[in-house]
């Protein structure tokens, strides 16, 4: 009963943390069509910056966060202006290659700037230790970030249902030129798309770090498990990508409690037979 | 008479929309057919279902008295029922001369070959030459694709379809955005084509199909409103109503 | 048939003995290239064989991402498979000939491929290339568990290939290595030059840019991709077999996401869908890697991201198409 608990809720704290770092990738993707590799790049350049606003900078563990995703924010204005809208509609090879490129560009800069060890964000008092649920405790950090993943999904929920930003989204998320044709002012609806996602990689980056921890080749490390959400989720699906961190999160983390010798094998074995299953995703429109 | 080619009952819908509601049609061979209709009729649906390039909902199709419901695309083209597309899809890196080989190659079970070039097939170069030669694009064997004018491709369609040696040949809209000038080789080309082919042809040009079709069919919101001769064709009030009233119409106002 | 002649003459059909005379100049320029290696560096002929190993894997990537547009990035899992079956024919089974132990790597590496394919051809777009990591992180990891067979994460050590011919053995400057390397690679360059341009190879190109044209003309578009997957993993398993003969070890880094992404990026560096392409790119990243890691890993990654995005960017068709592109027009203008 207790191994039961503490798997659940590990596995539910990381697949929220997936969930916040990954969604944005999957409304961008689901957007522009464009299959980008270099999205935890920017989860790892939030966690680099809330790193540094923390330990050397002294600041607030909330500051740093702010901080942070505006850092990140502006820090990608110029990449996706003057690199990703080149490859908006290129063979998927050329933005595979164009993503990883930036990839390893911003491992090798990060190291060069921070070198190559582990990077902590301290967590402020409250978050430390664990906190009584009454049956049972759970560490404080943890809850903090399952909260985190049902503020985002709810916020996102709220954005996109509710809104006529969200239905302008929807429209062109659905048919970009026809959207275009009614009016919607597309490259608006792409450049505010994609701060949000790019803010929300670099704040899921800093709630996570506990996780996922920070060093410079993060980028690569975790790239396959965003790109494997979206997949699996269906590009541009929300519910998607939420039910898809979910189970990849709970598979992932009982795999490591149960079989660890196994590695990451059930984990990929069960990538292959859901998208072998379901190639537009489990909630995903056939295109 | 026993047809080469029977379509029975077809059905099929996108959501709510009806594009073809059972359509039964049946040809034999030497059969000269045209099937019109205004656009998002259902025409090339039409195709793309008995070709099994798309599902249908329900429905048999068979060649030769044979049932081919169940085959995919490549087993119908292999048994002799060959198309031909609204829009050219041919492989723009590639010579005519290379589209019409691989063809000849694919019909006589060569094209998995892992050696060998067809320039040192005689047999096959015989046929490529012949091939383009029939519709008049010989002089550009070599180009690419790609470099092509669009009329040329359009033949290139057809002589890539009459490579393959089908028994029914469905053509949809051979001469769409072919300039006027060049319409007339694809006529001949239609004429020429085997005596003992049984042809349909999608097109909207009224005189081209007045001039190539001895049947009309007329498809309106993916139903048959009409099924025979060229001459009673215009007279059918239905025909009127739903589609020569249009054209008439969109005639007039050029 | 002045028409059949005039085809037969224009060499863009390659239907002349145009293309003889350029097969024969290619393999002089990589057997050139080998010995000018062999002459000036002879003190580093393992990492030459390494690069030529390497070069196998590039070039069986090029046959399915070039030749058939299918963009992978785990294609180490054939390489790794025919590095392994090879290392355990000869540590477990004995069977410790160099052609045998190529041969069994060939084997392993049509087998990987084939189930790869087979699954890869389940998906398109995304769907794909997320399928084709996951494929390469499967291999990797039962490949780590079933340390009994492997070695796992240690490495299968203890492969001792027997002499070639029984005469020359693989010493410790890796000669012999080398000889035996260039040797496979000059054979398979042969073979995979007949190859692009069969028929078989043709219909190959054809599915690249159109398959349902394709299989409007009757040919089965995933039987023949299928087809390709296995012979892409010969030469991919022949890659991988040569690295174990040569380093007498498999270590789990030749089943991994990193050497598929770094083929990949070799492929696109050198130009894709020409084994000219394939095998300047593998050349000029290994060399380059070998220059710069020495001085700095990290300084080489930012290095080959900036080249990366730079090729993406000016040079789609890669070193040798815009080699030969610019070569092209300077020729033209005289
Ligand atoms: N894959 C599809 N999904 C949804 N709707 C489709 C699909 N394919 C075709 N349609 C719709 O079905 C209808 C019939 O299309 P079809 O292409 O068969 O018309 P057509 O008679 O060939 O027209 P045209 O003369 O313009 O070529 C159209 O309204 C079209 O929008
Ligand atoms: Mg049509």
């Amino acid at each position: 009963m207790q191994t039961v608990f503490s798997v659940g809720t590990d596995a539910l704290a990381y697949g929220m943390v997936l969930f916040v770092i990954s969604i944005g990738l999957s409304v961008t993707m689901g957007l522009m069509r464009v299959v980008n590799l270099a999205h935890g790049a920017f989860a790892m350049i939030g966690g680099y910056i809330a790193s540094y606003a923390t330990q050397i900078l002294g600041l607030g563990y909330g500051v740093a966060i702010l901080l942070a995703v505006v850092g990140t924010i502006l820090i990608a204005i110029p990449i996706e202006r003057f690199l990703f809208r080149r490859i908006y509609g290129a063979p998927e090879l050329t933005q595979v290659l164009m993503t990883i490129g930036l990839t390893f560009c911003v491992i090798g800069i990060a190291n060069y700037v921070f070198g190559p060890t582990l990077k902590t964000i301290p967590l402020p008092e409250t978050l430390r230790g664990p906190v009584d649920l009454g049956f049972r405790s759970i560490a404080a950090h943890k809850l903090f970030a399952i909260a985190c993943g049902i503020v985002v999904a709810g916020a996102l929920w709220v954005l996109i249902d509710k809104t006529s930003f969200g239905v302008k989204l929807r429209a062109s998320v659905d048919n970009a030129a026809m959207a275009a044709s009614l009016g919607v002012r597309t490259k608006i609806v792409y450049a505010v798309s994609s701060a949000v996602a790019v803010g929300l990689a670099a704040f899921g980056g800093i709630v996570g770090a506990e996780l996922l921890p920070i060093e410079p080749y993060y980028a690569l490390r975790y790239m396959v498990t965003f790109l494997v959400v979206v997949s699996v989720g269906g590009a541009g699906s929300i519910p998607g990508a939420l039910v898809a961190c979910l189970v990849l999160g709970a598979i992932d983390t009982t795999g490591r409690y149960l079989v660890p010798e196994y590695g990451e094998f059930f984990f990929y074995l069960a990538v292959i037979a859901i998208v072998c299953v379901f190639p537009n995703g489990i909630l995903g429109r056939r295109s | 008479m026993n047809a080469v080619f029977q379509v029975n009952n077809l059905n099929k819908s996108f959501g709510g929309l009806t594009v073809a509601n059972g359509i039964s049609l049946s040809m034999e061979q030497g059969d000269r057919v045209a099937l019109i209709g205004p656009n998002g009729a259902g025409k090339t649906t039409f195709i793309n279902l008995v070709t099994g390039h798309m599902p249908p909902d329900s429905g048999s199709v068979a060649l030769r008295g044979a049932d081919i419901t169940r085959l995919g695309p490549t087993a119908r083209v292999r048994k002799g029922l060959v198309r031909s597309f609204q829009v050219t899809r041919l492989f723009s890196d590639m010579t005519p001369a290379e589209h019409v080989a691989l063809a000849v190659l694919q019909r006589t079970g060569r094209s998995g070959r892992v050696f060998g070039n067809f320039g040192a097939m005689p047999d096959v170069m015989a046929e490529v030459s012949e091939g383009l030669k029939a519709l008049g694009i010989d002089h550009i064997a070599n180009h690419k694709v790609s470099e092509i004018a669009y009329g040329q491709q359009r033949l290139l369609e057809i002589a890539l379809a009459l490579a393959l040696k089908p028994n029914v040949l469905l053509l949809d809209e051979p001469a769409a955005g072919v300039p006027q000038s060049d319409t007339s080789r694809i006529e001949e080309a239609l004429a020429g084509l085997p005596d003992d082919l049984a042809v349909l042809m999608i097109d909207h040009d009224m005189d081209l199909v007045f001039r190539f079709a001895r049947r009309v069919v007329v498809l309106a919101a993916g139903t048959i409103i009409f099924d025979g001769t060229p001459q009673d064709v215009a007279k059918d009030a239905r025909v009127r109503e739903a589609y020569l009233g249009n054209y008439a119409n969109a005639r007039s106002s050029v | 048939m002045a028409i059949q002649r005039a085809i037969a003459a224009e060499g863009k059909v390659d239907a002349g003995p145009n293309w003889l005379l350029r097969d024969l100049m290619g393999l002089a320029a990589v057997l050139a290239v080998a010995g000018i290696g062999y002459l000036l560096f002879p003190n580093n002929l393992a990492l030459l064989t390494r690069i030529t190993a390497i070069a196998l894997l590039v070039l069986s990537l090029d046959l399915v991402t070039g030749y058939c547009g299918i963009a992978t990035l785990g294609h180490a899992a054939l390489f790794g498979s025919g590095a392994y079956a090879a290392g355990i024919a000869a540590v477990h089974f004995d069977i410790t000939d160099p052609f045998a132990m190529a041969a069994v790597g060939a084997v392993g590496g049509a087998a990987a491929g084939l189930l790869a394919g087979a699954i890869m051809l389940r998906g398109r777009g995304l769907a794909q290339l997320v399928l084709s990591i996951a494929i390469v992180y499967l291999f990797h990891e039962t490949a780590n568990k079933a340390s009994n067979w492997t070695g796992g994460s240690d490495g299968l050590a203890g492969i001792s290939p027997d002499p070639v011919f029984g005469i020359f053995g693989f010493d410790l400057w890796g000669r012999t290595a080398y000889v035996f390397g260039i040797a496979i690679l000059a054979v398979v360059f042969v073979l995979l030059r007949l190859l692009v341009r069969s028929p078989f190879g043709m219909l190959c190109r054809g599915i690249r840019e159109d398959p349902v044209r394709v299989s409007a003309m009757g040919a089965s578009v995933n039987g023949t991709l299928l087809r390709m997957y296995a012979i892409s993993g010969a030469v991919a398993g022949l890659g991988g077999a040569l690295n174990a003969i040569s380093t007498q070890v498999v270590g789990l880094d030749s089943l991994s996401f990193t050497t598929s992404a770094e083929a990949l990026v070799m492929l696109v560096v050198g130009g894709t869908g020409s084994l000219f392409g394939a095998l300047v790119g593998t050349l000029t990243f290994m060399w380059f890697e070998d220059f710069v890691s020495a001085i700095n890993p990290f300084h080489w990654l930012t290095i080959i991201g900036a080249l990366l995005i730079a090729v993406v960017l000016f040079a789609p068709n890669g070193l040798y198409g815009t080699a030969t592109q610019l070569l092209h027009r300077v020729w033209n203008k005289r």
